[in-house]
Formats: C-alpha cells, structure tokens, sequence
C-alpha cells in the first residue's frame, strides 16, 4: 500500500499544540511589524513630501533597505539584537515601512488640489485639511499599501528561521531535517492560509473605511 | 564590523570550494540563468497578451501570488518532493523561475498596455503589420517598464537564492549559514554585506538601464 506522506491529519490533531505555537508567533511578528511600518511611515512621509528632493530621499532610502534580501537583513540585525523574535520583527518593520513610505507618499500627492483648495476656502488649518480631507483621500492608496505589506511579511517571517524565530518557517526546517513531510505541507499551508486570511480582513477594512470609492465603482 | 573587514581582507577566506570567491560565483551564475529561463518564458506571454490587450486579469493576479507564496517554503517543498526534483539544483532553479516570472510578465503586460493607443494607430495607419508594431513601436515605449520587471525579478531571485542556502542551494547565503553554525560573527555579517552589495549593484544597474530606454522612448 503507497502511504501518503504530505497529509497527516494525525499530525494536526497531535500536535496542535506547537501549531498554536507557530501561528500566535507568526501573526505577532507580522503584525507588530506591520504596525511599526504604517506608524513611521505617516509621519515620515506626511514630513518629506513637502519638498521634492526630500521625498525622494525617503524613497530611495527605503528602495535600497528592500534590495537588501531578508536573509542578509535578519543576520546583520542579528549582530545588534542576537537571537531574538525582536531581529524578525525589526527587519520586516523595515520592509514595511519602505512600501508604506512610497505608497503614502503617493497617495497623499494623488490628492485633488481642488479638495485641498476648497478646504482651505472653508478655513481649514494644516493639521485639520490633512487629518479630515488629505488623509481620508489618500487612505485607498495607503491601505493598498498595508495590504502589499502584510502579505509579503507573512511570507518573509518564514526566513526569521534562520535566527530561530521564524514562526511556521520553524515547523518548516525541522520538518526539513527530519523528512517530516507532513509537517513542512501542514506549515506551508498555513502560512498561504494566514497571508490570504489577513488580506481579506483588510480588504473588509477598506471596504468599510472607504465607503465613497466603493460606491463610485459600483 | 571590524571583523567582517578582516574576515574579507584575509585572502584565505576568498579560496577553496566555500570561499567568498566560488559562493559569489555561484550566486551570480544562478542568478543569470535563472533570470533568463524566466525572461524565456515570461516575456513573451507578458507581451503578447500586453500586445492582442487579452489576459489582464491573469497578469495581475500572478503578480499577487507571486508576492504572497512564502519562498522558503517552497524551496524545501521542492527539494522534498521525489525525482527530477529533491535536494538538487533542479528544485533551487524551479523555485527561482518560479518568483521571477511574476513581475517580468505583469510589468511586460503594463507596459505594453500603457503604450499611447495613438501611437499604435499611427503606426497601423502606415502599414505597420501586427508583428512590426510589437517590435518597432509598442516594445520600444514598453522598455522602461519591461526593464523594471526584470530588475524586480533580478533582485527577488538574488534574495531567493539566499534563503536556498537554508535548503539545497549554494551561493553567499552559504557563507550566512556557515556564520551561523560557527558562531562566527565575522563570517555572517561579511556574507550578508556580500549579498547586499550584490543586489544593491543589479538594483542600479537595471535602474541605469531603465533610465536610458525612458529617455530613448520619450517622444522628440
């Protein structure tokens, strides 16, 4: 009889526990990461877009940081923060912040100068035009960016494995030492499922936090 | 840092089969080949469909889960899997394939769909034949975008084939993942600024290029 080495329910049911384990880590570390990358990038770029050449400064900074693949990133972190969840998460926060950055930057230049006139017409002050008209414009472009975010950092968690904190990416290289099909499949699948899971959460979020665009295009 | 540097500058390390200078070889030679298999298969379809206006939907989506496949998970997929592939270079080159064609065939299919409709009615206007104006119109103003496919690629393939060194693969990741197993400090941060400088360079280079053909595109 050929047995099936890459579905082991069994697997699931026993080891739930370590499963439990990975995900609480995977989406920690995702989403602190993530979180960090959306809170540095709007006060950076709502900063830098006031001057051309500065904004295009934060974007090159942030293009070069992205070049850098993760595995070089984690270890060059891991000299400052050793093996810690904390080198993950800084690296990916990094990754985040360098699509966020170039996404808010686009999205707040993407504005009407119509709205931002009219508002100021009104007698809107800075703060008040970009917290109650510039933002809210540019929110559909600066969730697509949080939606490219998440997703990739889901998938680059994984590699954190090679500091010891990779989240599923753990499950993944001990099934591979160990020729632990099951495992590996179990781990990937769930890492896809995460990914997929989150970004329609979001998509939810720019639904409801953007009832105006969704009305236009229906 | 100070240990990276002589880690570098002690020629010993650069010789023998996992020396800086072979794993930098590798590294380059898997990349090269990588990127052309999956411009082989990429470009074509990306500007055709781009080209007869069909097909956007898939483009966009390949794109989409090209970003949201975990690539370290496929890669030990892959050399788990049974024969042709297994711990081998044929699983490393698959995987690798495999992430670039994304962003080479969307952004070949973007670029060719954003060529000025003008443009290509101007040129069937002349007599232009279906074949001359991919070639002679439509892929000249599409270049810049084009390249910037094959740039993404080129950098995600250099990054990819980092994490192969986790798996079956070779390269400067190896150098890491030595680092790593020796407790060698020195060793990993030299190998990571390695594999930095290395997608860093390809990143400029191809920016070099992109810039080029936008200003041989741009209308006189």
């Amino acid at each position: 009889m050929s047995r099936n080495d890459w579905i082991c329910p069994l697997y699931v049911t026993q080891r739930s526990e370590q499963l439990m384990g990975a995900f609480t880590e995977h989406l920690s570390i995702t989403l602190v990461a993530v979180l960090a990358g959306v809170v540095f990038a709007l006060p950076v770029a709502v900063l830098a877009r006031r001057s051309a050449w500065l904004s295009t400064g934060v974007v090159s900074v942030g293009t070069i940081v992205y070049t850098i693949p993760s595995v070089a990133l984690f270890s060059l972190i891991y000299a400052f923060s050793g093996l810690s969840p904390t080198t993950v998460t800084i690296g990916l926060a990094l990754y985040s912040l360098a699509i966020l950055l170039s996404n808010t930057l686009d999205g707040l230049a993407a504005v009407p100068a119509d709205a931002v006139d009219a508002a100021r017409g009104m007698g809107y002050g800075p703060w008040r035009l970009l917290v109650a008209v510039e933002l809210p414009l540019a929110l559909p472009t600066i969730l697509a960016g949080v939606r490219i975010a998440t997703v990739s950092t889901v998938a680059l968690v994984t590699v954190g494995t090679v500091v010891g904190f990779g989240g599923f990416g753990d499950l993944i290289a001990t099934g591979f030492r160990a020729n632990f099909k099951a495992e590996v499949l179990t781990a990937s699948v769930a890492t896809v499922l995460l990914a997929l899971v989150l970004d329609g959460v979001l998509l939810a979020v720019q639904r409801i936090a953007t009832p105006w665009s969704r009305r236009r295009s229906a | 840092m100070r240990g990276a540097i002589d880690y570098v500058s002690d020629s010993t390390n650069w010789q023998g089969a996992d020396g800086l200078a072979a794993r930098l070889g590798e590294h380059v030679q898997i990349t090269v080949i990588t990127v052309v298999i999956a411009c082989v298969v990429a470009l074509p379809i990306g500007l055709w469909l781009g080209h007869v206006g069909r097909g956007g939907a898939l483009a966009t989506n390949v794109s989409y889960i090209g970003r949201a496949a975990p690539t370290y998970a496929i890669l030990v997929l892959l050399a788990l899997a049974p024969a042709p592939f297994g711990s081998n270079q044929t699983s490393t080159v698959t995987a690798l394939v495999l992430f670039a064609v994304p962003p080479i065939l969307t952004n070949a299919y973007v670029g060719i769909r954003g060529v000025d409709p003008d443009a290509v009615d101007a040129a069937k206007g002349v007599g232009m034949t279906s074949w001359q104006v991919l070639r002679r119109v439509e892929l000249p103003l599409a270049a810049p975008l084009v390249l910037a496919g094959m740039r993404v690629a080129t950098t995600q393939v250099i990054a990819t084939a980092t994490i192969a060194a986790l798996v079956a693969g070779g390269g400067l990741g190896r150098i890491i993942t030595a680092g790593f197993a020796r407790q060698d400090d020195a060793q990993l941060i030299a190998g990571s600024l390695f594999v930095a400088t290395l997608a860093l360079l390809a990143e400029g280079a191809f920016a070099l290029g992109q810039r080029r053909s936008a200003r041989a595109a741009r209308p006189i």
